[in-house]
């Protein structure tokens, strides 16, 4: 136990560190790992729906997103780079955890696991990482708590019967065991949001895009365990 | 539904080889309810078998209670070589199957 909190310390840690070994098991095994129904459909989804007509799959690096979109001046996440493939076809928008879409960015992001998080370099993004941390810094809701007061703070501490983990995104789209299903960054962040009773913004929001390429540079050199199972 | 398995495709005479099933599906329990208040109908996998060469092996029957994605384990004898087929059934009349070849050596 201290040796673990020295280690948060010093380092980034993944969630996977602060599971009890049980769900661990059930994480690194590729069959047990129910994760893995999503990837099988989304690899599926690639050829079907056509993302192999411009896009080769050796090409693709996922876990470089969000990142910097000249078209919008803004950020741009995997999901909304899928959006902005599908508005192409004249294809209704997906929404952050329709089935299809978790299934495509959970094949895309499983092709790269085991690669260390490394977000694209781009000073025109430095802005918008900014604006992450000081959402991730800035205090909300009744409890009157910021994301840092836990996951930076009291990290490897119990909260009722759990860890706290450090909040990185390097296992998403995870296995919730507690929603029995594949779960976004921005599903997850709205569920934390709503437990300091506060507001929570919409999935694919520029706040929440903003916090997920903050927490990449934050989680810089985890590696990539899509899918990952967190209770 | 989508499902998975995982068996050897080939045992030795005799042998006892392991099987794993997993099968996306929501397993509705019938209490819960959607942020309206409705109530959302009950809907899960109901029973499951496994037949090997024609002869059913393995059964079981699901209830409410059972999880997300169920998942089983279960063992079997590898005696001839032949199908091994699976099927879940939902509440509903869903049926998914799905057939691996097992040989023997």
């Amino acid at each position: 136990m201290t040796a673990l909190l020295v280690l948060v310390l010093v380092a980034p840690l993944s969630g996977s560190e602060f599971l009890n070994p049980e769900t661990r098991a059930l994480q690194d095994d590729p069959f047990e790992n129910p994760g893995y129904l999503w990837v099988d459909r989304g690899a599926a989804l690639w050829s079907e729906t056509g993302c192999a007509r411009c896009h080769a799959l050796s090409d693709v690096v996922a876990s470089g997103f969000p990142r910097y979109d000249e078209t919008s001046a803004a950020l741009i996440d995997l999901s909304g780079r899928v959006n902005r493939c599908r508005s192409l076809d004249a294809a209704p928008a997906w929404d952050h955890d329709d089935e299809p879409l978790l299934a495509l960015t959970a094949f895309l992001l499983n092709r790269e696991r085991g690669a260390a998080i490394e977000p694209v370099a781009d000073s025109r993004a430095e802005q918008f990482r900014e604006a992450g941390e000081a959402f991730f810094r800035q205090r909300r809701g009744q409890l009157d708590l910021a994301c840092a007061h836990c996951h930076d703070a009291l990290a490897g501490m119990r909260l009722r019967g759990e860890r706290i983990s450090q909040g990185h995104t390097n296992g998403f789209p995870t296995y919730r065991l507690l929603w029995g299903t594949l779960a976004s960054t921005h599903r997850m962040f709205r569920w934390c949001n709503e437990a300091v009773r506060s507001e929570p913004f919409p999935v694919g929001s520029p706040e929440y895009v903003n916090l997920e390429y903050y927490l990449r540079h934050r989680g810089r050199g985890l590696r990539i365990e899509t899918p990952a199972i967190r209770r | 539904m989508r499902a998975r398995v995982n068996l050897p495709r080939t045992a030795r005479a005799g042998e006892v080889v392991t099987v794993k099933t997993l099968v996306a599906h929501p397993m509705e329990t019938g209490y819960a309810r959607d942020v309206q208040g409705t109530v959302i109908p009950r809907h899960i996998i109901t029973d499951f078998t496994c037949t090997y060469a024609g002869r059913e092996v393995f059964r079981a029957a699901f209830r409410p209670a059972v999880a997300a994605n169920p998942f089983l384990e279960f063992h079997l004898r590898a005696t001839v070589s032949g199908p091994v087929a699976f099927r879940w059934r939902t509440d509903r009349g869903e049926e998914t199957t799905l057939e691996r070849t097992l040989e023997v050596t």
